[in-house]
């Protein structure tokens, strides 16, 4: 096939073109420009686009012998990720800007023109598998768990599942590392990227306050008792314990947690953490990697956040809304993040979370 | 299919240079060494001197070898500007449509020298406009340091009226710096005739090597050095000297010059072929560039595509072109030329530059301009 490698100058992308190569697909490197005001040098393990990530892409691309080529995405990057992220957090959710570059840009914006250009699909070093099953091309669970990517690729559709070829799910990343010497390419040893790779200085509620202003509001209890004050209510996370700054102590002593965030009003609203518990997960806006659920209730494991656990549940679809009723309770879950569904190792789909019980 | 046309990058090293430059590295001796070492490599370094001189149409003392032809325009812009500036005289003047090795070093002047900028407007030609200059010196003369434009443009092969530049410079006593780097040896070029005080080439444009330029400045006027040291090339460009280089730079240019007139006419040939037959394959792409042009540039927009998709997809299949602008952190940013020329930001980056060279052949044409309606169709599928 033809086929276009995503490089971000990291070691997994540089040894999943490597493979591409050696499967004997004919491979073009591409280093997406995803900050129109980039900086130089990489500071320790964040981010992916500094002038220094596209220069070690290209050196890979060199040591691996192919073509190499930088493709401006940093408007569709700053309207489809950047943006979102912000309006997200405005909105007291918690998004997660790396499932929507998966979903914005490397697969939407990269996948389209790569097609559209006469190649067959694009090669990432995601941590995921596909299979052809009888239900078409499905996706799966990387088997190297602690490394697994399948959560962030969940917003696929059947068609850029079709397009997407991850050439390391199924190798552990202690082997990629070692198989990057071994191909001589010097990333092997690059420290993995972190964080958010827009927020170089790692400080996202820094980040967000210059965005969004640093408005003072009430952090109160649920019974509505002022308990202090905080610089703008985005800056937090449902379930969030530290950080909250509060000087009056709950009646029983125990801690407080994050359990509301109310935009509107700018409040955060805090207690114990029994009131943290979910047993209900509705979610909105569903992509299905394959065969849509059905309004039929169904065993399966949910998952809510990028490393986190696989849950036991039981979901169905109808009225355009997920539902998901957990086998055990969960505390502290954000509005904003995605719901993945697995039926075990294969990713059913994802939904946004947008209301918890 | 492999065929080159982006000869105003970089272009093959002609025999002649690469023979010279093999023969200077068997050859021992430091040029400014007084042994007879010393005066053998300084006798090569100043028949160079005398070869260029006869191509260019200068006194050998004239030319001062310089690191690239970014360097001489670094050296003259800045040279100039230091020799004359004061309290009242302090602009500097060159054009909207300068090569990055003057835009930047006149950028520099301005926040590092606190000089004041004027960059010329061009027509929608290309060719820059000689009404607006000379309304400039008339009110703004006695404050005008130095005065660059280019001979002709790196980006759409637009040759410059250079010779009406230094008339209306000459009445104001203003010295008149010329990039001549991408018109060296292509078109007819006499330092003499032009007029001016200061004229870059380079040699890798020509078919010598990489690294290596000169400097053509007016005999008897001494500018401020940028690079200090051992006192080379009139204390102007301190440095032992490249000597390897600077014969192969010599004999490159007695290679362009013995030939210019008879490559000249034949690339303008294969311009003219693959502008007929780009028009003919795509009906709505426009030509930048009009007046007097380069034999060999020839620059392009295609409405609805990309440059990059363009690049890409034309490299796929062999086929090497640029889009001749600059690169910011691998990212081609909309040209400044073509702006200038009064294109938008997304229609500037919707084009290629191809520049053809003797070396090219009628079928090289063909074969490329074959290629023409797939590949911007793809791209503008592409172009979502
Ligand atoms: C018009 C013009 N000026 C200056 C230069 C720089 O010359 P050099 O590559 O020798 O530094 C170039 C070539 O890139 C050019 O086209």
């Amino acid at each position: 096939m033809k086929v276009i490698a995503a490089m971000s100058g990291g070691v997994d992308s540089a040894v999943a073109a490597a493979r591409a190569v050696a499967e004997g697909h004919e491979v073009i490197g591409v280093h997406l420009a995803l900050s129109s005001n980039p900086q130089k040098y990489r500071s320790g393990a964040r981010g992916c686009c500094t002038v220094e990530d596209s220069h070690d892409a290209r050196r890979a691309a060199d040591v691996i012998g192919i073509p190499f080529y930088i493709w401006d995405m940093a408007e569709e990057f700053h309207e489809g990720v950047v943006e979102n992220f912000i309006s997200e957090y405005a909105a007291g959710r918690t998004p997660n800007p790396c499932l929507r570059c998966n979903e914005k840009i490397k697969f939407a914006a990269v996948l389209d023109r790569a097609r559209a250009m006469g190649f067959d699909g694009v090669v990432t070093g995601h941590y995921a598998r596909t299979r052809e099953s009888s239900i078409g091309k499905t996706l799966h669970r990387a088997i190297d768990n602690s490394k697994d990517q399948s959560y962030v690729l969940s917003v696929l559709t059947v068609e850029q599942i079709q397009g997407a070829i991850f050439p390391l799910g199924d190798t552990h990343k202690v082997d990629i590392r070692k198989e990057a010497a071994e191909r001589g390419l010097f990333v092997a040893n690059k420290p993995d990227s972190h964080d958010i790779c827009f927020v170089p200085s790692g400080d996202n509620a820094g980040w967000l306050r210059d965005r969004l202003g640093s408005e003072v509001g009430p952090i109160v209890d649920q019974s509505g008792k002022t308990l202090g004050e905080h610089r703008g209510a985005y800056t937090y996370t449902i379930g969030q314990r530290k950080g909250l700054g509060l000087t009056v102590p709950s009646e029983d002593g125990s801690p407080r947690f994050v359990l509301k965030i109310e935009p509107k009003s700018n409040t955060v609203v805090v207690g114990a953490r029994e009131e943290l518990a979910v047993n209900y997960i509705q979610g909105e806006n569903p992509v299905w990697c394959g065969p849509a659920a059905t309004s039929q209730e169904t065993r399966g494991y949910v998952q809510i956040r990028a490393h986190g656990e696989a849950l036991a549940c039981t979901y169905s679809y109808r009225d355009n809304f997920l539902d998901v009723n957990l086998d055990a309770p969960l505390f502290g879950l954000a509005t904003g993040q995605a719901a993945v569904i697995y039926d075990d190792d294969r990713v059913v789909g994802s939904a946004t979370i947008c209301l918890t019980r | 299919m492999s065929i080159y046309l982006d000869h105003a990058a970089t272009t093959p090293m002609v025999a002649a240079a690469k023979r010279a430059l093999a023969d200077q590295m068997d050859k021992l001796g430091n040029p400014s060494s007084l042994h007879m070492y010393g005066r053998a490599t300084r006798k090569d370094v100043e028949e160079s001197r005398e070869a260029i001189a006869r191509a260019v149409a200068c006194r050998p003392s004239e030319v001062i070898f310089t690191g690239s032809g970014t360097e001489a325009n670094n050296t003259a812009l800045k040279g100039l500007h230091w020799l004359r500036a004061n309290e009242k005289r302090n602009l500097v003047v060159i054009s909207e449509i300068e090569h990055h090795a003057i835009f930047d070093p006149a950028q520099w002047l301005a926040d590092y020298e606190k000089a004041e900028v004027i960059k010329l407007p061009v027509l929608a030609s290309g060719e820059i406009d000689l009404a607006f200059l000379r309304k400039l010196v008339t009110e703004r003369g006695n404050e005008i340091t130095v005065i660059s434009v280019m001979h002709s443009n790196n980006e759409t092969g637009t040759i410059q009226p250079v010779a009406e530049i230094v008339k209306i410079a000459s009445g104001a006593q203003i010295p008149v710096h010329c990039d001549a780097v991408q018109s060296f040896g292509k078109v007819p070029l006499s330092f003499k005739d032009l007029g001016v005080t200061a004229l870059t080439i380079s040699a890798h444009k020509i078919g010598g090597p990489m690294g290596i330029g000169a400097l053509i400045l007016q005999h008897g006027l001494e500018i401020p050095a940028l690079i200090h040291g051992g006192g080379q090339e009139r204390e102007i460009r301190s440095g032992t000297l490249n000597t390897p280089s600077i014969a192969a730079f010599a004999a490159a240019a007695s290679d362009a010059a013995s030939a210019q007139a008879e490559r000249a006419s034949f690339v303008s040939k294969l311009r003219e072929q693959f502008i007929a037959g780009a028009k003919a394959a795509i009906p709505d792409l426009i030509v930048n560039g009009s007046g007097e042009q380069l034999p060999g540039i020839i620059n392009l927009t295609f409405p609805g595509t990309e440059s990059d998709t363009l690049l890409l997809l034309f490299d796929a299949a062999g086929v090497a072109c640029s889009t001749g602008s600059a690169c910011s952190a691998g990212v081609h940013e909309p040209s400044h030329v073509l702006m200038a020329m009064g294109h938008s930001q997304v229609s500037a980056q919707s084009s290629l530059r191809f520049s053809l060279s003797y070396l090219n052949s009628e079928s090289d044409v063909a074969e490329v301009i074959a290629l023409f309606p797939s590949v911007i169709s793809r791209a503008r599928a592409a172009n979502l």
